[in-house]
């Protein structure tokens, strides 16, 4: 199994542990990921609404660099994920965008025909790898930890190609066969507040803390989530709760680290060491 | 192109100039056999419904699709038809059990043929069409249009006379 | 080709064009075309005319015929699925043979769907011209007469097929019902109550259930399906498959005694008739005016069947030996001349819509679960409970699940806003709790509907306007702590609201049974695009199908509440009652036939006829068509390599000269 692997800014940034983790647990499993050669911003920084065609030209580069590939790529970042399978879908039902962004790409020397599939790693572990075979990796099951599951607004909405958009069940689906125990989370799917923290930070602060207190309420002992703004807003603004609100000390960890450490591999490693709230609780036991 | 039309055109690519005649652009002709159960009513239903599509489609009603001799497709093309639509109900839904898959057997065999005979594949088009989808009546009337339209007129009938002309000179 | 003023003179053609009021007349210039036709070889009479169709406009065609000496008669009006006959009978009463006519469609394949006057005018020469030339080749045919049996199936026994059985058992009529469940009965069995009159569903439909079991003119099969129906109209020939109950049906009395000795001494498994709400044992009867009132036996859960060693204590406790453990499924054929299909609705399933917590949430119900809970024989005795046995203290039902809704079923189910109030009303009655009510649009058109709403709110039921966009557990001030918050927007008051619930009822919408694709396969008759049984007409036939003899009534044709449904079934009794009564059906002479000399017999056709028509004669090396069986669909006609098989109204001269008519300039 060999999969073309798009990173995007946050994942050599601030979410470094995701792809650390992430490497890691693709390696286990034999899942080759092979990096875009030659990769640039995905677009989905204010540019789209600065100037929306050279946004779009910017996320088609990025696919017709992977065109020359006959393979999927996988965007683990929520937002390079929604912004590549939105640009797919502009760059078909418009004929005039895509006239433009193919003449831009002409003009680099780069071809687009928009065959290439943009999926998610959790799509691509539970539809392609597939649950037994993770199981069967499971060396350390999480006994007896409770986490919460947080989706984030991005990877079922407006596309929820691989889930459902109200109620998504892949992760749960995965953290169950690593073992451990998901609670009820009806906020799965809420804004964490991570594109308001820096504008309106009153608001953001709040969605935040509302996010993680209810997933304490709740008994879990981390929040696990897919989305690097997620999980940087979530641990990052805790300080600021602590102040506003109250002390929540909530580790907010990725689904590739509890992945990784169901099947053996390190903390440090998996990046585990590098959240803001220590992911004591997670580790305990082993 | 058209100010000519009434000379006699010199070669026998899918560029003659119309039958027609008049300083009008050539509007095509599609000749169509709609089966009564499912296509044919489907019509009826794009009619009560009140879509709007293409006029360029004459419909002639048959029982079954099953019932379109190929001869008759020919037929139509001999004539001067620009391009032919023969509807059916959907695979598995016949009214007489099976006999648009007798359709499609037949069909298959007429489209290489048309081929050959240097008929554009985009003229002659088969649809299964229920009778609940007045609206695909409307979306494959219009493409069909459109796509036959861009083909420009196909014009069997001065095409044969520039054969016949070819075959007495060759004599 | 030869055209037959060549053999034997041209006939004379009377030709008329409608103007359909202005239907037809606004989008099509009618007298050009009648000038134009009256121009063509032939054509001796050319009018046009405001209503054809009307008595004036029939004289007229008629009278023609008779002062002109018309042969041929050309109506240029809407679909001959509409007025064909109408304009036979009209050639008729001239005096001319109906099928040395032809119509041609220019309302519903050309003036309705046209846009440009010109062009649409055009189009219609050439398909008046293409008749014109057509009805040369028309040749003098009769209707074929074929007897009609004089017995009805009536499929599936909810209200409609219960409705539509009575009806015609009472005009005399040999019925017989089948029905999938072990009880005829339906969805409104189910109901507590029926909108808007507060009728108990129950008395009102055991007196009809009864009726159907005891009418001498009426066998009753339940647990039982149609697997095959071959024929046509007035002969149909119906393959029922009788599922085995383990009981003998003929014995059995519903005393229930077995019921209690069964081994299990507490009911355990899910009741299927109470929504799952309730437990039943492997031996059971769904309710308890079952009709017919016979126990079954679920093999699934029955140890005698998966172990073979009960102790069979049912057995021993039937005094009349009604348990058959080896009964097993029948085939029964039936010859009928009509056919009822009443088969109704599912309701939608709530899962597909996750938000809205069902199967999530505990506290979170469908409508159905609800007419459970409220009905007095359902398995809480009409208690409104959850189902942590706590009562509601407040009570949401969300309206419109799965309809009016693009992601899921576009369609308005027509019953929901209705059964909501309803429900709002019973609820509240039974446990004094609030009840909100969470609509888009009140739908409340029917007698006495308005009324009943009105009645709803004076009675302090809440009603919010605004779709609810999630029932949650998450809890936001104390007050909603372990309950279900509904987030809506109150499109009246303009602001998002969250209202805490202990019970959610969603109103799931109606769709078409699982299997009705099946169905309509088997009865060859077709489905709209959302499933539904598709009518012949959604005005003028809307209970007829485009198989003669099969007729629709109820949920299974569109969602629709029970007095429609009950008004529905009867006007499908009658069409049924008159196509049987009148002893014989009229079948188009559209029969394919072989030219004896000019068959090589070849027999390539013989496998082609579905109907088995076709046969071959080994003495005469001919092929032979019946033309009983024929059902003129012309498959062998265009298959013969001789050229040397017919079909009446559709030959080849006919469609070569349609052709060459459309096509002419």
């Amino acid at each position: 199994m060999r999969y073309l692997y798009f990173p995007g800014c946050s994942l050599k940034g601030t979410g470094r542990a995701y792809e650390e983790s992430l490497l890691a647990v693709f390696g286990a499993l034999g899942v080759e990921l092979q990096e875009i050669d030659d990769w640039n911003c995905c677009g989905a920084t204010a540019y789209m609404s600065v100037d929306e065609t050279k946004s779009y030209a910017l996320a088609g580069r990025n696919l017709a660099l992977a065109e020359r590939e006959d393979l999927d790529v996988i965007a683990p970042c929520s937002a390079c994920y929604l912004v590549l399978n939105k640009t797919q879908k502009g760059l078909a039902e418009h004929p005039e965008l895509h006239r433009k962004v193919v003449k831009a790409l002409k003009a680099g020397g780069l071809d687009y025909k928009g065959t290439v599939r943009v999926r998610h790693p959790l799509d691509v572990l539970v539809n392609d790898v597939g649950l037994d075979k993770i199981a069967a990796l499971i060396k350390n099951p999480m006994k007896g930890h409770r986490f919460a599951t947080y989706y984030g607004c991005q990877i079922v909405r407006p596309y929820a190609t691989f889930d459902d958009q109200d109620d998504p069940m892949t992760m749960e689906k995965l953290l169950k066969a690593a073992g451990a125990e998901c609670v009820s989370y009806p906020l799965k799917t809420r804004c964490c507040g991570g594109s308001l923290t820096g504008t309106l930070p009153e608001v953001g602060l709040r969605l935040a803390y509302i996010l993680i207190k209810e997933a304490k309420k709740r008994g879990a002992e981390a929040i696990v989530t897919v989305c690097p703004l997620c999980q940087f807003n979530l641990d990052g603004t805790q300080g600021q709760i602590a102040k506003k609100y109250e002390r929540v000390d909530l580790p907010i960890v990725y689904f590739t680290q509890i992945l990784g450490l169901a099947m053996g591999i390190s903390a440090s490693e998996l990046g585990l060491t590098r959240g803001i709230i220590p992911a004591q609780a997670v580790l305990a036991g082993r | 192109m058209n100010k000519n039309s009434e000379s006699v055109p010199s070669g026998k690519g899918e560029s003659l100039p119309s039958r027609h005649g008049g300083p009008m652009p050539a509007e095509p002709k599609i000749v169509a056999f709609f089966c009564n159960w499912c296509t044919y009513t489907a019509a009826d239903l794009a009619g009560v419904s009140r879509l709007k599509y293409a006029p360029n489609v004459r419909v002639i009603r048959v029982m079954c699709s099953g019932r379109v001799d190929p001869q008759f497709v020919l037929d139509a093309f001999a004539r001067g038809a620009d391009g032919v639509l023969l509807g059916g109900c959907h695979p598995g839904d016949c009214h007489y059990a099976e006999g648009n898959y007798k359709t499609l057997r037949r069909m298959r065999m007429l489209a290489r043929m048309l081929k050959d005979m240097g008929i554009h594949d985009g003229r002659f088009r088969l649809e299964w069409i229920s009778g609940a989808e007045g609206d695909k009546v409307k979306a494959v009337v219009n493409d069909m249009t459109a796509k036959v339209r861009a083909l420009g007129p196909l014009n069997m009938p001065d095409r044969f006379k520039e054969w016949d002309k070819e075959m007495v000179h060759a004599r | 080709m030869e055209h037959p003023q060549e053999k034997n003179g041209r006939p004379r053609i009377g030709f008329y064009i409608c103007h359909c009021g202005s239907n037809i007349a606004s989008m099509i210039d009618v007298a050009e075309v009648q000038q134009y036709i009256a121009a063509l070889p032939g054509v001796k009479v050319s009018r046009d005319y405001k209503y054809m169709c009307s008595d004036p406009g029939q004289e007229m065609i008629a009278q023609d015929i008779r002062e002109h000496k018309l042969e041929r008669l050309v109506v240029a009006a809407c679909s001959p699925n509409l007025h064909e006959e109408t304009f036979r009978k009209a050639a008729v009463k001239g005096g001319l043979n109906a099928f040395y006519f032809q119509m041609v469609n220019i309302r519903e394949h050309a003036a309705w769907v046209h846009t440009d006057r010109r062009s649409a005018t055009e189009k219609t020469k050439d398909l008046a011209r293409a008749a014109v030339y057509r009805v040369h080749f028309h040749k003098a045919l009769e209707k074929r007469q074929v007897p009609v049996s004089p017995e009805v199936l009536v499929v599936g026994g909810g209200i409609a097929g219960i409705h539509a059985a009575l009806t015609l058992a009472n005009a005399g009529k040999k019925v017989t019902l089948v029905e999938r469940e072990a009880t005829i009965g339906g969805h409104m069995a189910m109901f507590d109550k029926t909108f808007p009159t507060l009728d108990c569903a129950a008395c009102i439909l055991t007196p009809k259930m009864s009726a159907v079991k005891s009418h001498p003119n009426i066998t009753l099969w339940t647990y039982s399906e149609v697997v095959q129906v071959e024929g046509y109209v007035g002969n149909y020939k119906v393959t029922v498959k009788r599922k085995p109950r383990y009981i003998k049906e003929d014995l059995c009395v519903g005393c229930m005694e077995c019921i209690d000795a069964c081994v299990f001494k507490e009911p355990k498994f899910s009741d299927k008739f109470n929504q799952g709400l309730g437990k039943r044992k492997p031996i059971y009867i769904d309710f308890p005016q079952a009709t017919p009132k016979v126990v079954l036996i679920d093999p699934q859960t029955c140890i005698q069947f998966k172990t073979g060693k009960c102790k069979k204590t049912c057995v021993e406790s039937c005094d009349r030996e009604a348990i058959d453990f080896a009964q097993k499924e029948e085939m029964r054929e039936l010859q009928v001349g009509a056919i009822v299909l009443a088969t109704g609705f599912k309701t939608f399933d709530a899962k597909r819509e996750p938000h809205y917590g069902y199967g999530r949430y505990p506290g979170v119900f469908t409508a159905l679960e609800i007419e459970r809970l409220v009905n007095a024989s359902g398995p809480t005795a009409g208690e409104v409970v959850g189902r942590d046995g706590k009562h509601p203290r407040a009570v949401g039902i969300i309206h419109c699940v799965g309809s009016r809704d693009e992601k899921t079923n576009k369609w308005c189910s027509r019953v929901c806003c209705m059964y909501s109030l309803k429900l709002a009303h019973l609820i509240q009655e039974h446990s004094g709790a609030e009840v909100y009510n969470f609509y888009i649009d009140m739908r409340a058109p029917g007698k006495a509907y308005e009324e009943f709403y009105d009645k709803l709110l004076a009675e302090g039921v809440h009603f919010v306007r605004g779709r609810v966009a999630e029932v949650t557990d998450w809890a936001m001030t104390p007050e909603e702590e372990g309950r279900l918050v509904l987030r809506v927007e109150d499109t009246l008051a303009g602001f998002v609201r969250r209202i805490p619930v202990d019970m959610v009822v969603l109103s799931t919408g109606l769709e078409p049974q699982a299997d009705a694709q099946a169905v309509r396969r088997c009865f060859n008759i077709g489905c709209g695009s959302e499933g539904f049984f598709q009518e012949r007409h959604p005005k003028l036939a809307p209970v007829n199908t485009f198989t003669d003899g099969i007729f629709i009534a109820g949920a299974c044709q569109a969602p629709k509440d029970i007095p429609d449904t009950v008004a529905q079934a009867g006007a499908a009794a009658a069409e049924a009652l008159v196509l049987i009564d009148s002893g014989h059906v009229e079948l188009e002479p559209n029969t394919s036939y072989v030219v004896e000399e000019e068959c090589s017999g070849c027999k390539s056709c013989v496998p082609l006829c579905p109907y088995t028509a076709i046969s071959f004669d080994g003495e005469k090396k001919k092929a032979m068509i019946n033309e009983v069986l024929c059902k003129g669909c012309g498959v062998c006609v265009a298959a013969c390599p001789s050229g040397s098989i017919r079909q009446n109204l559709f030959d080849d001269d006919e469609i070569f000269s349609e052709i060459e008519g459309v096509m002419a300039k």
